[in-house]
């Protein structure tokens, strides 16, 4: 049996990767590798240095300093060369409000040095992958966030990459929106392209990740699926408590023992307990009288509190 | 091998061009009024109207006003439009659409968008002036085969604006200094490096600016390639590399703001 490095070498390789503006650190030092096949996920809030590290990835900012390594070359030396292997979805739609639907993706697909007769067949097929086949000779302008998010992330495919980046790919969508974005990276991901994201979505990571790293203050934090991370670093379910307005701060540790860990958030009580709904009746034996109280499943975003002590979304 | 692609040989900025290509065939309609009407309004207004009131000049052998007139338009007209388009429409790539975030995602380069701005703007100034000179013809106001050449001298001219135009756009964080570079300097070039006069009707000292001015060796290259008359090829030599020299530095340093500003 080979080993599993010979096996497939990791796609993404970074060790000790470091980006530094002049005045502040957006990555510290990060390790990470990424698998052929693999969905990989930076989670974190806004300016963690998730948005850095997908612009090193992509060969598009150089680093200050670590090692990286995408498919196989060094983004410094062979920048052009892995660019033309990725598909890029950057956080801001940099689509042309000048031109068709169609013609956008035309003309990214002739950058990658794709003939027009090929841009073309792709592109059809692309369209209808996203669903935006009916609005091929519509300028972008009047799309919607969702459409315009979709036709993004056709053009990013147009080259056929190997690997597909994506950075926060559904923020300020609505829910439907999202909802349909998710669905087309699944059938990629299905479809054996390896995916990889940053998001401050908890919901995102659970849905497409099958391994991600927390990022916090430009460090990682965490590393592993998303069913380990919760595993590890929180209970088995939560009990979300929401008192009368004042009646909080005068609990004064008379939740105690309830379950594993309490968290304090501005607006409600969360008790980490194996079993919440036992938790839950322990409230109302002391006599505790709570506005509201719901129990569920740990997420990522108690993981992130937990190690951070922050929630993602503020 | 998908990897294997485009390692060949490859010509920069080709890719940027038709980009350029894609967005001006949507556009053309727009602007082509425009570039069709100016020289008409331009030619009837200054060079028939008030040209008639001018006499015959004794510079080139003596030609009238309309002669004189036009290819200095010619290069005003092609400083005009190299300036513009590497002013809001170049902004635009870096700041509204961001065209020029997009493309450096891909195989392209900062190298390329440079180099393809610089096709765009022989391209669209070859447009203008080309238009211009079909109307000049019309208006009788160029007769010699030597015109020809002030076509490909109108477009240096362009260029010699347009890169160091574009160098100074890619370093802009707002689009505000533009009407400022087109108030104060587009304007008393267009007014005073000889379009309208020779520069010798103004003071010594005046005169010694002019030469100093951009737009000036490039009226006086494409006026004098226009009118034919005498051509003394050491001074058309001069006023060439003058221009090729600003092209050149506009493109160097443009090579770094435009990298400045991309590649962070």
């Amino acid at each position: 049996m080979p080993s599993p490095e010979h096996v497939s070498e990791p796609l993404i390789r970074a060790r000790n990767l470091t980006k530094r503006f002049a005045d502040f650190t957006a990555v510290d030092g990060i390790d990470f590798d990424v698998a052929a096949g693999e969905s990989f996920g930076f989670l974190g809030p806004n300016g963690a240095g998730k948005t850095s590290t997908m612009r090193m990835i992509g060969a598009v900012s150089p680093r200050t300093s670590g090692d990286l390594r995408v498919l196989g070359d060094d983004p410094e030396q062979k920048g052009a060369r892995i660019r033309g292997r990725l598909g890029v979805v950057p956080q801001l739609d940099t689509l042309d409000m000048e031109l068709t639907v169609l013609e956008n993706l035309l003309i990214y697909g002739r950058y990658f040095d794709i003939s027009y007769v090929e841009a073309r067949r792709r592109a059809t097929d692309l369209l209808e992958f996203v669903q935006l086949t009916d609005r091929a000779k519509s300028l972008v302008e009047p799309l919607s966030g969702g459409m315009k998010r979709r036709l993004t992330i056709a053009r990013a495919l147009i080259n056929e990459p190997e690997l597909l980046l994506l950075d926060e790919p559904t923020t300020g969508l609505d829910p439907q929106a999202r909802h349909l974005v998710w669905d087309r990276l699944y059938r990629l991901k299905q479809g054996g392209t390896t995916l990889v994201l940053t998001t401050h979505y908890m919901d995102e990571a659970e849905q497409l990740c099958d391994r991600l790293v927390v990022m916090d203050n430009a460090k990682i934090v965490a590393e592993g699926s998303p069913r380990a991370l919760i595993e590890k670093y929180s209970t088995r379910e939560v009990l979300e408590l929401r008192f009368p307005v004042g009646v909080q701060e005068t609990l004064d540790g008379q939740l105690d023992g309830l379950g594993e860990r309490i968290e304090h958030l501005p607006d409600r009580v969360l008790v980490y307990a194996a079993d919440g709904e036992a938790a839950a009746v322990a409230v109302h034996e002391r006599g505790l009288l709570p506005e509201t109280m719901l129990v569920r499943r740990s997420s990522l975003e108690d993981v992130f509190l937990r190690l951070t002590g922050r929630t993602l979304v503020e | 091998m998908a990897g294997a692609r485009g390692a060949g040989l490859r010509i920069p900025g080709v890719r940027k061009l038709e980009h350029s290509l894609f967005v001006y065939r949507r556009i053309w309609r727009g602007t082509f009024f425009g570039t069709l009407v100016s020289p008409v309004l331009y030619l009837s207004a200054m060079g028939v109207a008030l040209g008639s009131l001018v006499p015959t000049l004794t510079a080139f052998g003596g030609v009238p006003y309309l002669v004189f007139l036009a290819p200095g338009l010619l290069a005003a007209q092609a400083m005009q439009t190299a300036t513009q388009e590497s002013s809001w429409p170049l902004f635009a790539g870096f700041k509204w659409n961001k065209t020029f975030e997009a493309m450096v995602q891909t195989p392209q380069g900062v190298r390329d968008i440079v180099i393809g701005h610089l096709y765009w703007l022989v391209v669209r100034v070859g447009i203008v002036t080309g238009v211009f000179l079909a109307v000049a013809f019309l208006f009788g106001a160029v007769n010699s085969p030597t015109v020809i050449l002030a076509w490909p001298a109108a477009i240096l001219t362009g260029v010699a604006f347009g890169m160091p135009m574009a160098a100074w756009t890619a370093s802009r964080k707002t689009e505000q200094s533009f009407a400022f570079v087109f108030r104060f300097i587009i304007t008393p070039l267009f007014l005073f490096s000889g379009t309208f006069f020779p520069i010798e009707q103004l003071p010594q000292p005046v005169q010694a600016i002019a030469w100093l001015t951009p737009l000036f060796h490039g009226v006086s290259l494409t006026r004098s390639l226009a009118i034919g008359h005498d051509l003394d090829v050491v001074i058309l030599a001069i006023h060439a590399l003058v221009l090729i020299g600003l092209a050149a530095l506009g493109t160097l340093i443009a090579f770094r703001t435009f990298r400045k500003r991309l590649i962070v």
